[in-house]
């Protein structure tokens, strides 16, 4: 049954929604048409001067090796992080689901590395992870060197990429948690107790009951995910390499801030920006059609 | 707090911030506003600086604001210059000035500005290398010189006597350096015998300037927006083949850019460090061992007696606004001729470890014998006096030149990993460099 408010008149609604509507168009909106009007130009950073452009800073970006080069590095590691976060959050979730003492406290643990700031997290894996200084880097630089190589992620791109996925998928591993957690308590209990008379045990009963029920929890999650790894793993790796050694860990949303803000190259930037704003209406569009459809 | 307490609260600041301004305005002090980006000690030396010059005179108030990093900062200002909100002084970091010569309307160089405000700021008065950075082509300063430094080499003296070397004789040259770190290597005297912080500033720029090398065409852009990069040469290539050879060796090891490696000096892991001059009081209250300061190693092969460094640190821009007084460019002035007195270059010197920007406050500092209590306090000037200033080491006047540090360090980096040879490395960086100060040359004639 659904519950519904008729508001009289037209100017009452109108007045409820103006708030709302008016922080999306000065915030959204505004913003995002200015990004759009700021790719078709070319402009020196005091804005003294502004050269109508067309789709040079397209056609620049697309024509450019590096740009292309960190498009692929960008899906790989939003593929990565989104993969390994949700990897290491399901069997947590299966666990902590089940009838175990003390689980509320397992819980809230699992919650907590969520409420962690981007930053200080980076700094916290900083200090883990630094080839001279770190609690896990100094021995594992002592260890690869022992077969003749170094645990260096300032100058290994491979490790730097590993460290900053690992980083990254940590952060999320926590929300990951929350949404499946919640997902298998929605599934009725007599579908288990039902599974479990007809003799269904353990992983069986994970790969054919549960996880099916769960498929629209995990395909959210991995949109989700996608997105997260696309533009909130910015103050991670901003904080922790910056986007090196070489381009090895610049990611696109990286790279739109080095070259807007570090570069005051406004109108390459903006450009970067609108094709990011596609790729996320496409993610989000197609999220809406799958799960609309999963509905009915 | 319930989210309508905050924002009632913040608007209750907000409006005591109103009248705060108000009630200073009727002293009949003109509000002067100054953003920096000094931390720690530097920055209660500028709150010092503002502090004394407000003592000094009583017509106008002077309010120093910490607005993040050097790149935060010239950001903040660019967006309120666009807002119409630009503070009266910004503190914009040496490689901004390119950027900064380019902002027309926006800034009043200085030499405008002593004129309008009527008051003498003499170029001649500042050491040559500080005031070739800041000045136009014909001798006119562009910008007030404020903080400058340079780079240097720091050694941890316990590791050179634990591996044998004299401690107080560090190499002069890069061979003598090499054989050095060979040694600290070999004798097992410390983790990492050589580490450099800012890759492209100290190892290309300035190895640029004290050999006499061109790190770009147009006297490195003193000439024209139409220079190109020129940091390729073979002398260039080898020198990065040097820092490969070294790294593979385990003698040298890349501790990322900026100054991400400067606190691997005062932890004792690495003990040769190449750093700013700036970091004086930070190594000095933070090692816990016997450690000099060096000038940079030269390469005799290149050059037989090496020519001056070049600075690095920040200077302070006018800035316009609309509705802006002459009143307020006056009292702009006014700071800026305060700041080059020879008592408050001394003094800013003395307690930041930065050089003294003018011969008048090194001859103070001299005079009040800071060099005999401070052994190697003086390196960093006599570095910067050394030789002749040349087209080659007047400083770099290149646009965008942040951007062009970092594609020459990703460059290093890829070939520090083995990825690409060094003279590709350096080619490429050149390459890409160049597009940058194409971009740059048609945005600003745009």
């Amino acid at each position: 049954m659904e519950r519904r408010t008729i508001f009289p008149g037209r100017l009452l609604p109108a007045a409820l929604v103006a708030p709302q509507l008016l922080l999306t168009v000065v915030f959204f909106v505004w913003p995002a048409l200015h990004a759009c009007w700021m790719s078709l130009h070319s402009e020196d950073p005091f804005g003294l001067a502004s050269v109508f452009v067309g789709f040079d800073n397209y056609a620049a970006l697309f024509g450019d090796p590096l740009y292309i080069a960190t498009v692929a590095r960008t899906i790989v590691f939003c593929f990565a992080v989104a993969s390994i976060s949700m990897l290491v959050a399901l069997p947590l979730a299966v666990f902590a689901d089940a009838d175990i003492r003390g689980r509320a406290v397992y819980r809230t643990l699992l919650i907590w590395p969520y409420a962690v700031a981007p930053a200080l997290a980076a700094v916290l894996w900083i200090l883990l992870v630094h080839p001279q200084i770190g609690l896990l880097g100094r021995p594992l630089d002592r260890l690869l060197s022992l077969a003749g190589g170094h645990w260096d992620y300032k100058l290994n791109g491979g490790q730097a990429l590993l460290v900053v996925v690992l980083a990254s998928a940590w952060k999320q591993v926590s929300y990951n948690f929350i949404f499946l957690l919640a997902g298998l308590q929605s599934i009725p209990r007599a579908v288990i107790e039902a599974a479990q008379v007809d003799g269904a045990r353990g992983w069986r009963r994970f790969r054919t009951i549960l996880l099916p029920l769960l498929s629209p929890t995990l395909f959210f999650l991995l949109i989700v995910n996608l997105v997260y790894a696309a533009f909130d793993t910015f103050g991670t790796i901003q904080a922790m390499t910056q986007g090196g050694p070489a381009q090895a860990t610049q990611t696109l949303v990286v790279k739109v801030f080095r070259d807007g803000h570090d570069n005051g190259d406004l109108g390459s930037s903006s450009a970067q920006s609108v094709v990011l704003m596609l790729g996320v209406i496409a993610l989000t569009a197609a999220q809406f059609r799958f799960l609309g459809r999963q509905r009915h | 707090m319930k989210r309508r307490e905050v924002i009632a609260a913040s608007a209750g600041l907000a409006v005591s911030g109103l009248f705060g301004t108000r009630s200073s305005a009727q002293s009949a002090r003109t509000p002067i506003v100054w953003w920096h980006a000094m931390t720690a000690a530097n920055a209660e030396q500028v709150n010092r600086v503002a502090a004394d010059f407000n003592a000094s005179q009583d017509r106008a108030e002077i309010t120093a604001v910490y607005k993040g990093t050097y790149p935060d900062l010239l950001n903040a200002t660019i967006a309120a210059f666009r807002a119409g909100q630009a503070p009266h002084v910004a503190q914009i970091f040496e490689v901004g000035t390119g950027s900064m010569l380019a902002a027309g309307k926006a800034v009043k160089q200085n030499w405008q500005l002593a004129q309008e405000a009527g008051v003498t700021i003499d170029p001649a008065q500042f050491v040559p290398a500080v005031r070739g950075y800041y000045s136009l082509p014909d001798g006119r300063l562009a910008s007030m010189p404020f903080n400058s430094s340079t780079a240097v080499m720091w050694y941890n003296k316990d590791a050179f006597a634990a591996a044998g070397l004299d401690p107080e004789q560090p190499p002069a040259t890069w061979p003598g350096l090499v054989s050095a770190c060979a040694q600290l290597k070999a004798k097992n005297a410390i983790e990492v015998p050589m580490m450099t912080s800012w890759p492209s500033w100290i190892q290309f720029e300035q190895y640029s300037a004290i050999h006499d090398l061109p790190f770009a065409t147009e006297a490195d852009g003193f000439n024209g927006l139409g220079a190109e990069l020129v940091f390729n040469s073979p002398a260039h290539a080898r020198h990065l083949q040097r820092l490969m050879d070294m790294s593979r060796d385990g003698t040298f090891r890349y501790g990322g850019r900026g100054d991400a490696p400067e606190n691997l000096f005062p932890a004792g892991t690495a003990a040769i460090m190449f750093e700013s001059s700036g970091n004086r009081g930070l190594y000095s209250r933070t090692s816990k061992f016997r450690w000099g300061e060096a000038m940079l190693p030269f390469d005799p092969a290149v050059i037989a007696a090496p020519n001056n460094a070049i600075i690095g640190g920040a200077s302070l821009w006018a800035m316009t606004a609309p509705n802006r007084t002459a009143e307020e460019y006056r009292a702009v002035g006014a700071l800026m001729a305060f700041i080059a007195e020879p008592d408050q270059v001394a003094l800013w010197h003395q307690k930041t470890g930065y050089i003294p920007t003018t011969e008048a406050g090194y001859e103070l500092s001299r005079q009040q014998g800071w060099y005999e209590q401070n052994p190697g306090a003086d390196i960093p000037i006599r570095q910067l006096t050394r030789g002749h200033v040349t087209d080659n080491s007047r400083g770099l006047r290149l646009g965008r030149l942040p951007e062009i540090r970092t594609i020459l360090e990703e460059e290093i980096e890829r070939a520090l990993q083995g990825e690409q040879t060094a003279q590709a490395a350096l080619d490429r960086a050149v390459e890409r460099g160049n597009k940058v100060l194409r971009d740059f040359q048609r945005s600003v004639r745009a």
